[in-house]
């Protein structure tokens, strides 16, 4: 069971948003969530809506899963919202009963934020949808490259961030051995408070440091042996290399960027 | 004319430097006075139980260590500073025993480019040596799979296909198949041989069981930090005695002819089958 764990959450797939380069797409999606805060009325964060949806549609991810990475944020979209309908005033009073007075500003806010984190939410879990956190890690290392001026190891960086990902499964594996020794030893995991419990897990994480020590030191020596001397003079197997489709891509992006600026311009703003 | 790839003259080596060890620290050498050479193309195993100093061997040869006193040449390099110390690594490579420890990307083929990318190769030749080292380890059509979801059997072989990939002429492995059930141990040792068949490169084994050690070209066995026989197998096997005072055992069709008293000279069990058979007077 524990065997089948995959690390992100991608989703296999050969659609357009798959094709993008990562850098692209890393690059994109951030300029994308700040034009989602620059949006000041309801036609500007339609746009971005539309956009999210298009793109949601063209990723192939099933609507399913997207929903399941919104189910998180449930709680602060429903908190935001109760918020803003009471406490943002001004415009037309809707309802007044005792010390509660909604208005027309207060339910037009609350749709309003509510619109927005859902766009940013869909549209940051479209990124890990459609990218493998290896080429994630990837781009983000070329990305980040121009940073090297300010003695910034981007590479050391990515590479602990690789290493990391590629030790998740590891060591889930090992928690469940050492669980099972333990067990079998007559440690008891699952009764008690939670004071009894977060004790109980003395035992357990105590061996998997020690473990995590000693594969560490392992590791290196293996790294070693390779010939792995750090970033300089290393070259990558997988280029990555721009095509049409990320012009197009970036094409687009600037138009929505367009767009919103010139809407915001028009019309009145809610906020 | 044979050639000598790896060479150690009277290498002594001590973990910790005997005058300057706290009290309770173990100041035996790892190893004393060995002096040995694996020539090019050799297939040598490395025999012998645990702490007899096999695998402080193992990690002279690349350099991962330094000898306490005596002299380790890999191709007349001694690996005296880092530099050279990368230079050695580009002929011996290495093999560990746990595979986990030892896979450094999240997909079989970033793992397999990882040694060549270290070098500096060219990304179009790194493709290449990547392929074909997947293909000679019969793993090519795992190579977009993630490694965790692999056997210890493929994942031994990722291993070795990303030591193929960095071309280097020798290759040390050190206990490759301790972790490793059956099937997964009769795998890396099928690739281990094809390698030094077909590909022509040096291997030298790091071992404890007798078996892998049959069909090496010559047998090492270490004993408390030095090498006490070597030979051909058939010499080295048929000195039962010997062995077992090193804490060894011989392969067990060897055994079993022994005690049958067949003879010594009995190394596999198609070799004790046609032995048996015949002292039987029966064909096959």
């Amino acid at each position: 069971m524990i065997r089948d764990i995959t690390i992100g959450q991608y989703y296999p797939g050969k659609s357009l948003l798959h094709k993008i380069d990562p850098r692209m797409k890393l690059i994109l999606t951030f300029a994308v969530i700040v034009v989602i805060f620059l949006c000041k009325n309801f036609f500007s964060l339609g746009v971005i809506a539309v956009t999210a949806v298009i793109a949601s549609a063209l990723s192939g991810v099933p609507a399913k899963m997207l929903l399941k990475s919104l189910k998180p944020i449930a709680v602060i979209l429903l908190f935001t919202a109760i918020l803003n309908v009471f406490y943002t005033q001004g415009g037309d009073v809707w309802l007044e009963w005792k010390f509660i007075k909604i208005t027309e500003k207060g339910v037009f806010t609350a749709i309003f934020t509510m619109v927005r984190i859902i766009s940013l939410v869909l549209i940051s879990s479209l990124l890990t949808y459609t990218t493998t956190p290896t080429m994630l890690t990837d781009a983000l290392e070329r990305v980040l490259s121009p940073l090297k001026i300010f003695k910034i190891k981007v590479h050391t960086l990515a590479m602990m961030m690789t290493l990391a990902l590629r030790f998740i499964p590891t060591l889930i594996e090992e928690i469940d051995r050492i669980m099972n020794a333990q067990k079998a030893r007559g440690a008891d995991l699952e009764t008690g408070g939670i004071v009894q419990r977060a004790k109980a897990l003395v035992p357990i994480f105590v061996p998997l440091m020690v473990s995590s020590f000693r594969r560490a030191y392992e590791l290196a020596f293996a790294m070693t042996c390779r010939c792995y001397t750090g970033g300089e003079g290393r070259t990558r197997m997988k280029q990555m290399k721009l095509s049409g489709l990320d012009f197009f891509a970036l094409f687009v992006c600037v138009a929505i960027t367009a767009g919103i600026i010139v809407l915001n311009h028009f019309f009145e703003a809610v906020i | 004319m044979s050639e000598k790839l790896i060479e150690f003259k009277n290498v002594t080596m001590f973990y910790n430097d005997p005058e300057e060890a706290e009290a309770g620290e173990n100041i035996a050498p790892a190893l004393t006075d060995v002096s040995f050479s694996v020539e090019k193309g050799e297939f040598v195993a490395v025999l012998g139980h645990n702490g007899s100093g096999k695998s402080t061997l193992a990690k002279l040869c690349n350099a991962i260590y330094e000898p306490s006193s005596g002299t380790v040449s890999v191709k007349g390099i001694i690996a005296d500073d880092d530099e050279k110390a990368d230079e050695v690594r580009r002929i011996v490579g290495m093999v560990f025993q746990n595979p986990d420890n030892q896979i450094v990307a999240t997909i079989v083929e970033d793992d397999v480019a990882f040694g060549p990318e270290n070098l500096g190769v060219e990304p179009k030749e790194i493709r290449r040596r990547v392929d074909e080292a997947l293909k000679a380890v019969n793993m090519y059509d795992h190579r977009h799979r993630e490694p965790h979801k692999l056997s210890g059997g493929q994942k031994q072989r990722v291993a070795i296909a990303g030591v193929l990939a960095m071309q280097t002429e020798c290759i040390v492995l050190d206990e490759p198949t301790a972790m490793l059930d059956p099937m997964g141990r009769e795998e890396v040792m099928q690739t281990v041989h094809r390698m030094n068949k077909e590909m022509g490169i040096t291997v030298v084994l790091i071992t404890h069981f007798m078996d892998e050690a049959v069909k090496a070209d010559r047998v090492v066995i270490m004993s408390g930090g030095r090498i006490v026989m070597q030979g051909k197998p058939r010499e080295v096997f048929s000195k039962v005695e010997e062995l077992r005072s090193y804490g060894l055992d011989v392969p067990q069709s060897t055994e079993l002819c022994r005690n049958l008293g067949f003879g010594d000279g009995v190394l596999n069990v198609d070799e004790c089958v046609e032995l048996i058979a015949e002292k039987l007077g029966g064909a096959r």
